[in-house]
Parts: C-alpha cells; structure tokens; sequence
C-alpha cells in the first residue's frame, strides 16, 4: 500500500530569537528561520523546490521565493488553521517529496503575536487576533461572540470544565503540566520564560477564563521556525543526523470555534483520537513505545486531552498521570514538551515543537531523553489536527 | 424581564443574518428560540446550516423550541476579553444543551457565578443587545 511511512525526514531546523517583541517585520522573520533551516540542512537556496506555510500565514510563497532567492518551486501548499496545522505541514511535504513532487520543501511559521507587535489591521497583522474581531460578524464566530465568548481562552475553558465535571480533573492538575513545563524551560537557553515555578504559583496566578489561570494559558510571543523535509534518499547525504518521518496523519473534526458541535461529538471521538488510530496504524507501534512527546499545549490543560487522546493514559485519568510526574524530565515515563513548549518556551503556533522533536532525535535538546528513538508531535488536539511520528 | 449581562456598547459585535441562518435570529427579535430541523428526518441541529448532516436533505423548517434545557458546561470570564464586554467581567459564558438536542452558547442571567452548576435546567429569555439585534439568554429554570 502507498504511504509516507519512512519515505521523508527532517534535515534541517531554523529559528529566530524568540522574544515578547521582536521589532522585525514577519516577512524577515519568515527570512531568518528558512535561512537558517536550509543551512542547517547543509543545502542552499537553490535546493529548495517546494514551501508549505499555515493558510493563515501572512508570508506568501511569493514573499519568501524573491526574498531567498528561490529559483523555482514546483510545490506549495497551505494547511487550514492555526496549531492545528503544525504536523499537517509535515504530512503534505513528506507526500510530495515522496511521490517526486519536490526535491526538498521548506516548512515554516513565522509571526509577531505579541501583544504589542501589530504590523497591520487585518486580523493577521500582528498582536493578537481577537482584539481585532469586527463588529459586524458574518461567520460561525456570530453564535459565540456576540455572549462574550471572544478567546481562545475562553472557548477552551469550556471543553475543559466539563473535563473536570466528567472524571474529576482538577486546577491542580493543569497546574503540574506547567509546573513540569516551565522546569524544562528553565535549562534551555532559548526559553523565553526560564524562571521556575511552583504548583502554588500555579494556583495563585490569576484567573482569565475560570478554570484557567495566567499560568496556563501559552505565552504570546514573536518569532519564526522552519525546517527543511527531503526524501529518505537524500537525507543520508545531510549535515546531522537525519529526524525520519516514520509516520503521519490528519484529521478534521468537529472544532473549538464551533463549540455546539464539538460537544456533540467528544465523548465518541476527537480529531486527536482519529489522528492516533492512523499514525499509530501507519507507524506499527504503541503508545508506550514512544519516549517523549511535544504535546500542542496552548492552554496547559490540552496536553492533558493529548495525553488521553493519544493512548498514554485511558480517558479521564490524565490528571493523576501528570500528578505523579510521569511528563517531566527526566525520571517521567513520558517526557513531555521538553523545551518548555508554549506555555515556558515560546508560542510559534506549535512551530518550536517540531524543531524540538528533531532536537531529540539528534541528541541535541537541553533536557535530552536517553536514547531516544521514537518522539511524537502533534498539532492542537482541538482544531483541525495532526500528528507526526519521528524516528532516528 | 432579567439584568442584563453584558450592557450594549456602541462597539458590541452583532451578527449578520444570512440566507442560510435569518429564521434563527428573526426568531430572537420575536422573542421565539427557533432552530432548524430538517423536514425529511426531522432531527433539529444548531449552529444553523444549508444541509442536514444527517440525511443531507436541504429541506428544513425554522421550528420553534420549548426554550429548555441543561447547563452543559460553562466558564467565568475574567479578561482580556474585548473592550466591549470587558466593564462586564466577571461575566459567565454558558453551553446549554437544549431539549431537543443541539448545543447553544449563552449566557445565564439571574445567578450568581457561585451557583452555576454543570446539569442546572434553564430557560431561554431574550434580551435585546442592540436596537437591531436580540440575543437568546437563559436563566434558571423556576
């Protein structure tokens, strides 16, 4: 049967400074972390023959061909939404240089989200998307906003009340995820927050939209990521190690900013659970072969939905798993977003959780899991969403 | 008639009925919750759409609802949340499953935060944000 198993890998891994502001327009940081990315992988410019971006990306294919000095593309592509089109970009340059589409595609993410880096009016110029929410809405956005249900924050406060109702889940619990987080964070020089925290910090930092608190809520954060995929073939002449994709997969179902049908949905299925049953069928392996994870967490308490979703724990017993320590590096049986992840690290839409992901395959990340082989990443397990499987 | 929630702002977000969805919001400005359900298996959905997902009928009625249903679950905004709600916050967002199935997001009015519970039975009111624009709030039901 046709399939991206083992036909493509990671070769190259880019990034800016990841900072609150960072005083570059999008377009340039778009620039540097592609830059740096096809360094990385040891190719040029003139490598390059395929780009896949968020469809929500404010950088063109066009903006970053003439910019680079990108001779010709033979491939490009968009991926609908925001965190949940991280792996999905993964999924579609593997299928391309798989099927001889492209030689070698550049995949990025590249924003000004901090609060004070608008670039622009539109609804993706910069800062943050909500504040910019028209008066006049001629969306599905017409059945929420309109009740004061604007945020992010808000709209997955919702989905995770009635995980607590359902099975028990605590604050407390979120709070271990970004306790863990942040402890991570706090050996990688790259982390935009460093300091640590404790689980009564957690429990004293402000509410935003009950039951989250500033500390679970991700950081926002300016910066760009990219990495460059090739085929398998072509990987073995690469720079450093090579991150194999040894699987992966995308789902679409039922989403946050329509809650009314999410909830008719969850307790049958999630897009995170479609997603694991594919990647895990694609892959030939279990949950509990794999030795870390880069959970999208733009809110500490997804990482516990992910945990769930993906087979590490049955439903509902998510919280006493992280409770017990079994995310933290390095004792945890699953290290989880070993960067810091959004929440500690910095939030590029999920972006820095690949690059992390590769890190561990090289042997390379900060807080570095022993031996690791087999490393998951996923996209937002609520959006339209995906996952990848890397391998070294 | 209940307190209102969320005081109208000359900036307040307001929908814009369209083909598709118009019997849904005229029915709020007549202080009726009406919901589509498809005439060719009869089941009602909610946020509103052309086709049925069900049977994939087009043909559907604007059905008025008994207005009931259960708190399914909720979260209490503190903010940031946008400039026109935010004199308002602390201010409650709730999802009602309503009677007839579909999942709706509201408010509660007349309840304090610390009573709000996941399963309370509520009922619908109406509340008119805007001179153009009624919203479809509930309260606890009595």
């Amino acid at each position: 049967m046709l399939s991206i198993r083992d036909r493509a890998a990671i070769i190259g891994i880019g990034q800016t400074e990841f900072s609150k502001q960072i005083g570059k327009t999008e377009h340039r940081v778009a620039c540097e972390a592609i830059a740096a990315a096809i360094a990385d992988a040891g190719l040029t410019p003139a490598d390059i023959d395929g780009i896949v971006r968020y469809d929500i990306e404010t950088n063109t294919e066009l903006a970053i061909i003439y910019s680079l000095g990108i001779p010709h593309l033979r491939f490009f592509a968009g991926v609908t939404s925001g965190g949940g089109a991280v792996c999905g970009t993964i999924v579609l340059a593997a299928m391309a240089v798989a099927t001889g589409q492209a030689n070698n595609v550049v995949c990025f993410r590249a924003r000004n989200r901090g609060r004070r880096s608008v670039s622009g009016p539109g609804k993706f110029g910069g800062g943050r998307p909500w504040e910019k929410t028209p008066t006049l809405l001629t969306d599905f956005y017409q059945y929420h906003i309109p009740f004061g249900l604007v945020t992010p924050a808000q709209e997955m406060a919702l989905i995770y009340r009635r995980h607590m109702h359902e099975y028990g889940t605590t604050t407390e619990h979120f709070g271990h995820v970004a306790v863990a987080q942040r402890a991570h964070a706090a050996r990688n020089p790259n982390a935009v927050m460093r300091q640590p925290i404790t689980l009564a910090d957690h429990q004293h930092s402000r509410w935003i939209a009950e039951p989250l608190r500033l500390l679970d809520c991700c950081l926002e954060t300016d910066g760009g990521c990219a990495v460059v995929v090739t085929s398998v073939e072509r990987a073995r002449d690469a720079r450093h190690p090579p991150a194999y994709i040894l699987a992966g997969a995308q789902a679409e179902g039922p989403i946050h900013i329509q809650l009314a049908d999410y909830f008719q949905h969850w307790k049958e299925d999630t897009g995170g659970r479609a997603v694991a049953r594919q990647l895990y069928g694609m892959a030939g392996i279990h949950p509990e072969d794999i030795n870390a994870a880069m959970f999208y967490d733009h809110f500490s308490p997804a990482v516990l939905l992910s945990l769930e979703d993906y087979g590490f724990c049955a439903p509902g017993e998510s919280g006493p798993f992280v409770a017990a320590g079994n995310i933290a590096w390095p004792t945890g049986r699953l290290p989880v977003n070993t960067h810091g992840g959004s929440l500690s690290e910095a939030f590029i839409h999920g972006y820095n959780h690949l690059l992390e992901g590769v890190r561990q395959i090289r042997g390379t990340a900060a807080c570095q899991v022993k031996d690791a082989q087999l490393v998951l990443v996923t996209s937002s397990n609520t959006d339209p969403t995906g996952a990848i499987v890397l391998r070294r | 008639m209940s307190q209102r929630v969320t005081p109208p702002t000359p900036d307040q977000p307001v929908p814009v009925a369209n083909f598709d969805n118009h019997g849904f919001w005229e029915g709020c400005r007549q202080h009726e919750l009406r919901l589509q359900r498809c005439r060719a298996c009869h089941i009602f959905r909610h946020q509103p759409r052309p086709m049925c997902p069900h049977c994939r009928s087009l043909d559907y009625e604007w059905a008025r609802a008994s207005g009931r249903g259960t708190v399914y679950t909720f979260t209490i905004v503190h903010g940031p949340t946008l400039p026109a709600f935010q004199a308002a916050a602390p201010y409650n967002v709730i999802v009602v499953q309503l009677e007839e199935g579909p999942f709706m997001v509201s408010n509660l009015v007349d309840c304090v935060a610390e009573h709000i519970r996941i399963g309370m039975a509520v009922e619908v009111v109406f509340e008119d944000a805007t001179e153009a624009t009624t919203l479809p709030r509930f309260r606890p039901l009595r």
